[in-house]
Formats: structure tokens, sequence, C-alpha cells
């Protein structure tokens, strides 16, 4: 989970955030690291770009980017899939 | 009490030096514009991590509006809707255009999308200060003093606005500059309305150009 917060942090830009100041289970936006619309549709790339994984449902994205070990089942779930 | 529209502040950004009212404030050679606009943020110890997201033009313009209006706008004495922006510049928001153009050929960058606008500066000004009265953004070859200072006055004295952060914000490539003034019609104790400070094209033309550029 280390690595994807390294990447989270690289995709949306977050320079004054470093990986250890994101908990597991934080929630990512608004009361959480803030983040917002923009943020979500990088992070839709950043699955795409790392991962080759494409959200097939955009409903599913507030449960998917809830956390970091959200998106860390998700990935391990659809590459699992793709295997 | 209202007074003459005058310049309460200045602000220029160019040739990697930073003047507030005329004087260099801050400067840093031989570095990257990049690296040039995070080291003014850095310099003058801002807190806003927004400011990462944003691409060079907004950096540059916000930075240009952020230090014009420390310790120079009293928001106190405005309602938001009373304070303006209205900026210029030649070539619009091109530089990310070009960006975003070249991350379509794999997948385009949303974060790069939402600034192919130039009026996305005028609106991380508005954001970062809760200004809430007219803006708009103009594209002209060059600077046009004459321009600015009827259309603000326009503004100013139809009662639209009480304040206004205008000027020009231009980049491309590693050319750029920024020169914004705050104009005002009150008179909150800060600099007396003299010749040097009352709103007028030349007066506006001096300070555009601050770093003899």
């Amino acid at each position: 989970m280390s690595d994807l917060k390294t990447q989270i942090i690289a995709q949306l830009n977050l320079q004054d955030v470093k990986p250890e100041d994101i908990g597991d289970d934080q929630p990512l936006f608004v009361d959480g690291l803030g983040l917002d619309s923009i943020d979500a549709l990088e992070l839709i790339v950043l699955l795409q770009q790392n991962y080759k994984i494409k959200l097939s449902n955009a409903e599913d994205g507030p449960k998917v980017f809830r956390s970091v070990r959200t998106i860390a089942e998700y990935i391990t779930e659809h590459q699992n899939q793709a295997a | 009490m209202p007074i003459k529209p005058h310049i309460s502040a200045s602000c220029v950004i160019s040739n990697n030096t930073v003047y507030k009212n005329g004087i260099a404030v801050f400067e840093k050679r031989e570095t990257i514009l990049q690296e040039f606009l995070l080291s003014i943020y850095q310099h003058f110890e801002i807190k806003y991590p927004r400011f990462y997201k944003m691409d060079s033009l907004s950096k540059l313009g916000w930075l240009a509006a952020e230090i014009l209006l420390k310790d120079s706008l009293e928001t106190a004495i405005y309602q938001p809707v009373d304070i303006g922006v209205i900026l210029t510049n030649a070539n619009s928001s091109l530089e990310t255009d070009i960006k975003y153009f070249q991350t379509t050929k794999d997948i385009a960058s949303p974060a790069l999308f939402v600034y192919t606008l130039p009026n996305i500066m005028t609106g991380e000004i508005c954001i970062r200060h809760n200004f809430k009265g007219e803006n708009a953004f103009f594209i002209a070859e060059k600077f046009e003093a004459g321009f600015i200072q009827q259309y603000v006055n326009n503004l100013i004295n139809n009662n639209t606005l009480q304040a206004c952060i205008c000027g020009w914000v231009e980049l491309l490539g590693d050319q750029y500059k920024a020169a914004l003034v705050l104009v005002e019609i009150k008179d909150h104790g800060g600099m007396p309305a003299n010749p040097t400070n009352i709103f007028t094209k030349e007066n506006l033309l001096n300070i555009y150009h601050t770093d003899n550029g």
C-alpha cells in the first residue's frame, strides 16, 4: 500500500504530503485528504495507466476511492480477475 | 470615504524578480520558471496545498495576486461582490493547452484539462480571497493600459465594483510576466492619493515597466 500512496501523491501532485501521512483507512475525499472531483478522475487515470484497470461502473467510484485500502483491494481483485 | 480611483498597490513578477510597489522584494537568478514560482511560494511562506495543482499560468497570476494583496487590501471594508478581477494576456492558456493536447495521445489528463482556459486563473484568485465581484479575462497582443484603465474605471464609476485587481499575466514557454495593480476608491489610510498613484493609463504603464521590460 506504500507504493500506491506514493503513486497517488505523484498523480495528484500532493507535494506537501508524504506517504506516511496518509492512513490506510483515512477518507480521501472531503474531510479526509480533501480531494475533489478532478482528483477522482486522476485516480481513474492512475488505475488505467499503472494497473490497466478500467473502472467499468462510475457508480462504484465513491466505494472504490473511499481510502487507500479500498483502492488496493479493488486493484487486487481486478488484477486477479485478469490473471 | 470615496476618492478618485487610485492604485493602492502593485506587484510585478518578471526576469526572476518579484516587485511589490516598485521595490524588488525577492529574486532568484539562474533558475527555470517552475522552480522560480515554487521558490516564491516558499519564500513568502504561503500555505495553500491547492497551489501545487495549478498550471504555471495560474501559479504566476495567483502568486502575483497573493503578494499584491498582502498587507494592502482590507477585505473587511468590502463585500465580496464589491471586489473584481480583470486580467489580460497575449497567449491565453496556450502553454497548458499544448501540454494537455500531448496527453490526449495517451490518456487525457483531467487535471490539465481544467486549466485549458485562462480565466481559471481568475477563479483561483477569487477562491483564495473570496472575491465574488465582476471578473473578465481579455486577450490582447500586448499590454493595453488604456483599455484596462477604461474598462475598470467604468466598472467602478457605475458602482459595479469598489475595488479591482487588474493587469497582465502572460506565460508561454520560458517567457513570462505578471503586472497587477489593486485599484480602490475607498481611502483606508493607505497610500494617499497623489499624481503617481491615481489610476491613469500612464501610471499603469509605468508599473508595467517596473522591471524596465
